[in-house]
């Protein structure tokens, strides 16, 4: 396999002063489910918009590498850049809403995507756009075509959004937070088609999510993210196996899981929030909420091994994990 | 001894216009529920967004008069009691603290104001009350002096709980206080809520869209399903056998860290419950996976499940 999207040493800032990502690096190898994980306020956002060249003005963002299918995206003008996107890579947001134009059909905004990129007749544009929501699990695409978003529920925009999204045959799909604006029985389904499309479509995507409950059961592999860096990386099946970072630990103890709740005991839970970081900050950023912290984490510290792809950022050693479950 | 929240037979209806020249249409977003709530326990009600869980709570705080039914709150009708006396008793929290809190106060003044409305509580003791009640969510003196925008969507939260609790209510309705939080903040404001219901005695009404975000809350289960309640029980019966299809779904769709599973299909299809056009029969029919030609044109009877659960369903 070889990586779609490689990213190594992102950082972005806001202003000089913010640093929002900090050395960030995560590959994201064809075919494959890849889930941004971490709590809100951690970069995931920024970081998906800096690879599609999308970040808010005062943004700025550098890296050592960062390619997509062999193409150095740092080089990219602003027009090139602009064809890859809603092209060969395009993204999907949490609200919907946000991304549609309430004034344009769905029909005209899905053929526009294609008809923008590809050329071609409307006409030819609308029925791919009705065979693709039909694909993406949509009853009676010709109605809908007609509708503007309003007229849609959470549910049905999200999938319209993924509909479009593959107007053009995408290879890599970024996903922020597709459902967490949704009902779960939503959620499950948005996923559910998430997970056929890779499949039959041979598409790659990236996942971002602050739940590890998704992460479990749509991704292989998985970076985590915590104040701007990826703190762990690992496939899915080791990470749940055998987290290392206390940060990992923590974020899985605050997942429900039904039937194991004890009524009586609290629910697992991460004190406080993620910290801004500024621009001179050294050491563990997570040592404000970590109940392993010492003096060491505030010095530099070192990216373990934990086996096989299996990395993270953090002071005490991989057996330590197994020697004491959370 | 009386229950804390009790309702009856209680349903609301909306008269909407969907277009200049059609008829008025009837969207009936609650109907026919009847649960009661002890003094001291909590009922999580789950279900779909557009089920009718905000209208059933707005009914219970009083600010939405039923079309038919009773609710008693304490004992006592709300619309018999004046705004004053209801704040004492009952308080809401909802789901997006950001709405809900004013953005130009600072939230020591937004904590205040339900005291401050009292007319009875002088300068000193607005501010021992206050500062007391942001100790006990877990924000500081300083977050106190902030402005709504200063503050993460956890803590926008906790000022919100703090509001609602700074005149002491018995009664408190949570509706989808978590929904737009983090998972790990959801954790933090799930274990406040079981903390302060255990010390304070409090009585909850716990809306959300997610049944494993119940199940640590609350004593007793409502599902909710186009504007009915589908079944009830006792939280530990409730999860550990679901019997009404729709609840199995609900279920079945929290995606718990399982790797290998995959994320199941629980075959809703895509059409979303319309409270203006409810189907015939069972409500659920559409998108039951159970169906059988039974539940096209007969409604399920209301069975009692004991010791005191119900489910409506002819198969269940
Ligand atoms: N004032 C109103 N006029 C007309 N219809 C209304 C009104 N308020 C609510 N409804 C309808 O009643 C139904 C139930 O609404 P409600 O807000 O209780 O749902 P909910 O379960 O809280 O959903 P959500 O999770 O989206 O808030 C919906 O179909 C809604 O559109
Ligand atoms: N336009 C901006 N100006 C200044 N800071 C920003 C801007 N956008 C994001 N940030 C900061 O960057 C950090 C990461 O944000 P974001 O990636 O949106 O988080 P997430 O998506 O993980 O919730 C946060 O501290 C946030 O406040
Ligand atoms: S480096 Fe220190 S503070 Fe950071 S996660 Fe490890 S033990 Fe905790
Ligand atoms: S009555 Fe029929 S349609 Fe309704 S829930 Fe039961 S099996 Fe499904
Ligand atoms: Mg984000
Ligand atoms: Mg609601």
């Amino acid at each position: 396999m070889s990586a779609l999207l490689e990213v190594e040493e992102l950082q972005v800032t806001f202003g000089g002063r913010t640093a929002a990502v900090r050395g960030a690096s995560f590959r994201v190898e064809k075919g494959e489910t890849h889930c941004l994980v971490g709590e809100s306020g951690c970069g995931k956002s920024v970081t998906a918009l800096a690879v599609m060249s999308l970040l808010a003005r005062g943004g700025h963002r550098s890296a050592k590498r960062m390619s997509f299918a062999g193409t150095d995206l740092t080089s990219l003008s602003d027009r090139e850049m602009a064809r890859l996107r809603g092209n060969r890579m395009a993204m999907i947001f949490q609200e919907p809403m946000t991304s549609l134009n309430p004034a344009f059909t769905i029909g005209s905004q899905m053929a526009e995507v294609l008809t923008r990129h590809k050329g071609g007749s409307r006409a030819a544009a609308l029925d791919r756009a009705a065979e693709l929501m039909g694909r993406v699990g949509i009853t009676a695409p010709g109605m809908r075509l007609g509708q503007f978003p309003h007229q849609l529920s959470g549910g049905l925009r999200q999938r319209v959004m993924i509909a479009m999204a593959l107007m053009c045959d995408p290879e890599l799909l970024i996903a922020d937070e597709p459902t967490t604006a949704l009902d779960v029985t939503v959620q499950a389904q948005i996923l559910r088609l998430l997970a056929t499309l890779k499949r039959e479509f041979g598409l790659s995507i990236l996942l971002i999510t602050h739940d590890l409950g998704i992460v479990a059961r749509v991704a292989d592999h998985v970076s985590v993210m915590y104040a701007g860096e990826v703190v762990e990386r690992a496939t899915t099946a080791e990470l749940f196996r055998a987290p290392q970072h206390p940060y990992t630990r923590g974020l899985l103890s605050c997942v429900p899981v039904p039937g194991r709740v004890q009524r009586d005991r609290p629910l697992g839970s991460i004190p406080g929030v993620v910290p801004a970081i500024g621009s001179g900050f050294t050491g563990c950023a997570f040592r404000s909420r970590c109940a392993h912290a010492d003096e060491t984490c505030a010095h530099a510290i070192p990216r373990r091994q934990a086996g096989n792809a299996h990395d993270y950022l953090c002071r005490l050693e991989p057996d330590w994990a197994e020697l004491q479950p959370a | 001894m009386t229950a804390a929240i009790e309702v009856e037979k209680l349903r609301c209806e909306f008269r909407v216009h969907t277009g200049l020249m059609s008829a008025e249409k009837r969207v009936v977003a609650v109907d026919d529920v009847t649960f009661s709530v002890p003094a001291g326990s909590v009922l999580g009600v789950v279900g779909e967004s557009g089920c009718g869980k905000s209208t059933l709570a707005r009914m219970i705080l009083g600010l939405l008069k039923p079309t038919a039914g009773t609710v008693l709150v304490d004992g006592k009708r709300l619309f018999d009691l004046d705004r004053k006396a209801r704040a004492r008793l009952i308080q809401p929290v909802f789901q997006d603290p950001f709405a809900s809190l004013n953005p130009r106060r600072s939230i020591k003044d937004i904590v205040a104001l339900p005291l401050e409305a009292q007319g009875t509580f002088s300068r000193g003791e607005i501010g021992r009350r206050v500062g007391g009640i942001l100790e006990r969510v877990g924000l500081s003196a300083a977050m106190g002096e902030r402005m709504p925008a200063q503050l993460s969507g956890g803590q926008r939260q906790r000022a919100a709980i703090a509001r609602a609790l700074v005149l002491e209510p018995r009664i408190v309705i949570c509706d989808e206080p978590t929904s737009a939080l983090d998972v790990s903040v959801q954790a933090q404001i799930l274990n406040l809520l079981a903390d302060l219901r255990r010390d304070l005695g409090l009585t909850y009404l716990f809306i959300s869209h997610n049944l494993a975000v119940v199940e640590h809350v609350a004593s007793e289960v409502a599902v909710m399903y186009l504007g009915r309640i589908v079944e009830r029980n006792e939280t530990d019966a409730l999860f550990r056998e679901p019997r009404h299809p729709y609840t199995q779904v609900l279920l079945e769709s929290v995606l718990t860290p399982e790797p290998g599973k995959g994320v199941p299909d629980i075959g809703l299809g895509d059409a979303m419950p319309d409270p203006a056009n409810i189907p015939p029969g069972c409500r659920f029919n559409p998108r039951c996976r159970i169906a059988v030609e039974r539940c096209r044109h007969e409604a399920p009877t209301r069975m009692v499940r004991p010791p005191q659960g119900m489910v409506e369903c002819h198969l269940a």
